[in-house]
């Protein structure tokens, strides 16, 4: 088991013709991942690293029963893009676009609010499975098969962490980047529900940011709800109030979001804080022993 | 993107919201003038910087003539203004605003921002304005009103009642209180803005309703569809490397410290600052060349680095993904080569090939040292920083 994606999952990648969109088709196809068709209006009928092309999203789930599409457009398409796949009925979207506006991003949230389509992203790695699907663009060979699952708002740094744990002997289930932006599809708690749910997984690393309110509300539900042990990195300890960091979602207002709440709300959750980002690996390795190891898959 | 106080005011009249009359000037000449058109007897001249806090800094003077105001301007404008939010090195005066004087009945806090959470618009009120909102929301927090806010809809008749009973607006400036809301409230939606705040919003003793301070931030990765907001941005607010580093695609932020950072993506970028700070250093910066890392932004956040003269050590810490690691030590040498790098350097590489890309670093004759893992590099350059 895993969550959300895995060997079955039919991929359509929304974007497929873009650099972007051709380079990361190419890196997934190699990493094995089942990709199926593109779509690039007006393009239809190309191939892409020998990926079928089509016009719209709905051909492409009728020609192809694609079940997942993961979004590389441009910002200023964004919104159209993924409406376009919420109307198809794609049951799980990858936003890897950086960029869509604050407001697109609330009518996609309405949208969500309605149907069962699970969206990640946007602004976001996405989301591997190891050895089985990878939906997204982080480097496919930091991972492992295990049952240690990563949830994320950051990019490089949870190839990091992951690499961390590959190194000390520890797989993982599923790793899933939220995204940094302010309005995420998928939160951690919504995160954390999943993997709460799933055999394969018998520890959740959390690796956080300061902004935003996402982490206290994790804290919050990991304490009713979560009964497997849980792992936290919160990075920006250390960055000056009011300064932006990068990312649309690191910014501390009025008080909320600091690293020091974040962590204090963590703590009392009984989540194992971990202070330096150098430590994740040796930190879940030795708190869980012999427990969780690389599952080898053939 | 921030805007000024009298761009917000002026966007805000367009789209129907009361505020007092004033001209902007940007010199002398200009603000005696602008004296002169507003035909009063007193108005105040406002300092135009992107940060609060300006009244206390001595930023809001009171002029009784054209003469006067020429000269209070003429004393404002092109000086670094420090208040509490600007840091110690203050911000530039670009624009000065020169204001009809109203007097003050009671001051109100009206603002729209974004529920990250509930992914929707909120509006935040209080019937006590004028003070500093993180001030009142933290020792009061009772006394601020929260009316989640229907996207499309805009805000209920309902929740605009239950404002302006809450508010303790008097009965004849009801309706306009009203319109006023509805009327920030179609300026944030059309706008793309993220943060729309009116302190004070206030009352005059001849019962008028006015917007005495604005501060409004647009989304900036809405600006494409915002041409003429876009046009509105003043370069001087921001800092000349942050902003030379966005033109290169670099996010970058000064800091106080010594040790220079340069990493691959935000996250990483935030977690190498904390490690070093852990070790006892203080970095000069958060340098972001983004989650890609190509050697011409490494060779860019280079250059970048070395403008800050503060700076007596580097850390170089790339997670290569996609990118291999040899190449990105390729990089690091040719970027450096020709630079007359006299000062420690230390890399931290990781990813793919990254055997081969330390056997490169390892053949430089830069001063450079290749550490084993990220704890490694951090102790080392908090190490050679204090040499």
């Amino acid at each position: 088991m895993s969550i959300l994606v895995d060997a079955s999952t039919k991929v359509m990648v929304q974007g497929i013709t873009g650099q972007a969109g051709a380079f990361h088709t190419q890196q997934m196809l190699e990493y094995g991942t089942r990709i199926v068709g593109g779509v690039t209006p007006g393009k239809g009928g190309a191939r892409v690293e020998g990926v079928a092309v089509f016009n719209t999203v709905a051909e492409t789930v009728q020609a192809t029963g694609a079940n997942a599409s993961i979004i590389y457009v441009p910002a200023s398409h964004g919104l159209a893009a993924i409406t376009e796949a919420l109307d198809a009925g794609v049951p799980l979207i990858v936003v890897i676009t950086e960029g869509i506006p604050t407001i697109d991003m609330m009518r996609v949230r309405q949208r969500l609010a309605q149907g069962h389509t699970r969206l990640i992203g946007p602004n976001c790695p996405g989301i591997i499975t190891p050895e089985a699907c990878k939906l997204g663009i982080m480097p496919g060979y930091i991972h492992r098969r295990g049952s240690v699952a990563v949830v994320s708002r950051s990019g490089t740094l949870t190839y990091d962490a992951v690499w961390q744990l590959t190194q000390a002997g520890l797989g993982q289930s599923t790793c899933i980047g939220i995204g940094g932006d302010p309005i995420l599809g998928t939160g951690f708690v919504d995160a954390l529900g999943l993997l709460e749910d799933d055999a394969e997984t018998e520890a959740v690393v959390l690796i956080g940011e300061i902004g935003g309110t996402e982490e206290e509300t994790a804290a919050a539900f990991i304490r009713s709800a979560v009964h497997k042990p849980v792992f936290a990195f919160i990075a920006g300890r250390n960055a000056p109030p009011d300064k932006r960091m990068g990312h649309a979602g690191a910014i501390i207002a009025g008080g909320l979001g600091t690293a020091a709440a974040k962590i204090a709300a963590l703590k009392a959750a009984g989540v194992t804080i971990i202070d330096s980002p150098a430590a994740i690996g040796s930190t879940v390795a030795s708190r869980l022993g012999k427990k969780a190891k690389t599952i080898q898959t053939t | 993107m921030k805007l000024h106080e009298y761009q917000a005011k002026q966007l805000f009249a367009a789209c129907g919201l009361p505020i007092p009359r004033g001209i902007p000037a940007t010199s002398p000449e200009e603000a005696g003038y602008a004296f002169e058109q507003l035909h009063v007897a007193i108005a105040n001249v406002k300092a135009q910087l992107h940060a609060g806090g300006r009244g206390k800094a001595g930023g809001i003077l009171v002029a009784h003539s054209a003469a006067e105001a020429a000269r209070l301007a003429g004393q404002l404008l092109g000086q670094r203004l420090v208040t509490h939010q600007t840091g110690p090195a203050g911000l530039p005066v670009t624009a000065v605003l020169i204001e009809q004087r109203v007097e003050i009945a009671r001051e109100l806090y009206f603002a729209i921002t974004v529920d990250r959470s509930a992914a929707q618009p909120v509006i935040l009120a209080s019937a006590s304005g004028g003070m500093e909102i993180e001030e009142l929301a933290a020792t009061r927090p009772e006394t601020m009103l929260r009316e989640p806010v229907d996207l499309e809809a805009g805000p209920r008749p309902a929740q605009i009642e239950r404002l302006v009973r809450q508010l303790q607006i008097p009965q004849p400036l009801e309706a306009a209180a009203a319109q006023l809301f509805t009327n920030a409230y179609q300026f944030w939606r059309t706008q793309d803005a993220v943060l729309v705040e009116i302190n004070p919003l206030i009352m005059t003793p001849d019962q008028q309703l006015l917007v005495l301070d604005a501060k409004v931030v647009v989304d900036d990765n809405a600006l494409f569809r915002h041409p003429a907001l876009a046009r509105l941005r003043d370069p001087a607010q921001e800092h000349p490397l942050e902003l030379k580093a966005a033109q290169v695609g670099i996010a970058y932020v000064g800091l106080e410290g010594n040790i220079g950072c340069l990493v691959n993506g935000a996250g990483l970028a935030m977690a190498t600052n904390d490690i070093i700070t852990l070790h006892g250093g203080h970095p000069a910066n958060f340098l972001d060349v983004g989650g890609g890392a190509t050697v011409e932004q490494v060779r860019r956040a280079f250059q970048i680095i070395l403008e800050d003269t503060r700076v007596t050590a580097i850390l170089v810490n790339i997670f290569g993904g996609i990118m291999k690691c040899d190449v990105i030590a390729q990089g690091l040498l040719d970027a450096t080569r020709g630079m007359r790098l006299t000062m420690p350097l230390v890399v931290r590489l990781e990813g793919t090939n990254v055997e081969q890309g330390r056997a490169l670093l390892a053949k430089t004759e830069l001063p450079l040292t290749a550490a084993a893992d990220l704890d490694d590099a951090a102790r080392r350059v908090v190490e050679l920083a204090k040499r």
